[in-house]
């Protein structure tokens, strides 16, 4: 296969992860790298350099319609960033010196998991319940805009979610991915803030978290242009089409396909992990 | 007071949705600009990503990458952009401590530092390590 046949054909593949990324609320990073190591035999190195650049742009993107909606909450974010980019970097540290088959058995285990995750009904939390001293001394709690005007919410358990968020940047340090569901777990579990202000507050925060390890990526070698460069934009180009159509009615259906897909990918990981074929 | 610092709140993140934005695009255009020469120049080479041999020095570092840019090969302003793409969120901190300040909000400017020495060590001094 020469360069230009290579790059079209991870330019569609990264399109298609993309779409289905932001129409399933998954996002699109958590496939790329099973896909280029398994599908395109690429190292699984330059497939997490260019997987983590990928979610930068979309993080940023996406953020820029929520951040003027009013939903993501700033200080929330910019607090708990200081938990996601010290993880980061020690992911991306820790990426440094683990075997690649010790990364690709987290890898598979992580994509069960999200599928696993995503599958499981979300379970409405106590809402409006006193603050967390910490969180009103901190200022984070806030309102967002709802069909009734602003609506107010209290933060809870703020210790509980910033060691979730250290982790959840260790992962996406590690892995290439945003580990976005992972941040909303924290947000929306641990600390009681809204599912919307979670998942929009998420975003917002993927792209600084992955910034923090790209550094890290750029002075070893793993970000590859040539590589990178398709499977950006074919995952920006993506989820931007997959945020311009709402496809409400189908979504279940989506969700279903891509979280089969996601198991199957997340398998076939950790057999190449297992194995030592990777 | 509180009308005040809301007010404020709203015109920051209607600033740093665009800061966004406009990062996006541009490192978009500068990769898709790269790409295509990379792609006219070397896109009948045979594609290989299977072994690992890490990139070479001069597309490893900031100053390496904007030196190799101004010779305009093809990679290195693909590089340069993904470069631009990088410092979109580090262009969003720095906006955010400017912010907090203005709000006269000293604890999430505090915040807002360290978060920025983190990205900086990480882009800048993590290659001696």
């Amino acid at each position: 296969m020469n360069i230009l046949e290579f790059t079209a054909l991870v330019f569609v593949g990264s399109l298609i992860a993309g779409l289905l990324g932001s129409l399933t609320g998954l996002g699109g990073g958590v496939v790329l790298v099973p896909l280029l190591t398994l599908f395109f035999k690429v190292d699984i190195r330059y497939a997490i350099g260019a997987s983590l650049v990928s979610v930068i742009a979309t993080s940023s993107g996406a953020a820029a319609s929520y951040v003027k909606e009013g939903f993501s909450n700033i200080r929330i974010g910019m607090f708990l960033e200081i938990a996601t980019t010290l993880g980061a970097l020690s992911g991306a540290f820790l990426a440094v010196w683990m075997p690649t088959k010790g990364i690709a058995i987290i890898f598979g285990v992580v994509l069960l998991i999200s599928a696993f995750l995503s599958r499981k009904p979300r379970t409405p939390a106590e809402r409006n319940a006193p603050p967390d001293p910490l969180a009103t001394r901190l200022r984070l709690n806030g309102s967002f805009p709802d069909l009734e005007g602003p609506r107010s919410y209290n933060v809870q358990r703020v210790p509980a979610g910033f060691a979730i968020m250290f982790g959840a940047g260790a992962l996406s340090g590690l892995l290439g991915i945003g580990s976005g569901a992972m941040k909303v777990l924290a947000m929306d579990q641990a600390m009681r803030i809204p599912f919307k202000v979670s998942t929009t507050t998420s975003n917002f925060m993927i792209g600084v978290t992955a910034a923090a390890s790209a550094g890290v990526y750029l002075h070893r070698g793993y970000i590859d242009p040539g590589l990178s460069m398709p499977v950006m934009l074919g995952v920006l180009g993506g989820s931007m089409v997959g945020a311009g159509i709402l496809v409400k009615a189908e979504t279940k259906w989506l969700r279903l396909v891509f979280s089969t897909v996601i198991v199957l990918l997340g398998i076939e990981m950790l057999y190449k992990g297992l194995s030592g074929r990777i | 007071m509180l009308v005040e610092h809301a007010w404020t709140d709203k015109r920051i993140e209607n600033i740093l949705g665009n800061l966004l934005r406009a990062g996006v695009v541009f490192s978009a255009v500068m990769v898709l600009c790269g790409g295509s020469v990379y792609l006219v120049r070397h896109g009948r080479a045979p594609a290989d990503y299977r072994v690992f041999r890490g990139e070479p020095s001069e597309l490893r570092s900031v100053p390496g990458v904007v030196r190799d840019a101004l010779d305009l090969s093809g990679r290195s302003i693909i590089q340069l952009g993904l470069l631009f793409l990088i410092a979109t969120p580090v262009a969003r901190v720095i906006f955010s401590i400017w912010g907090f300040a203005a709000e006269r909000d000293r604890m999430y400017v505090i915040f807002t530092v360290i978060v920025l020495a983190i990205l900086i060590f990480s882009l800048v001094g993590s290659s001696q390590m």
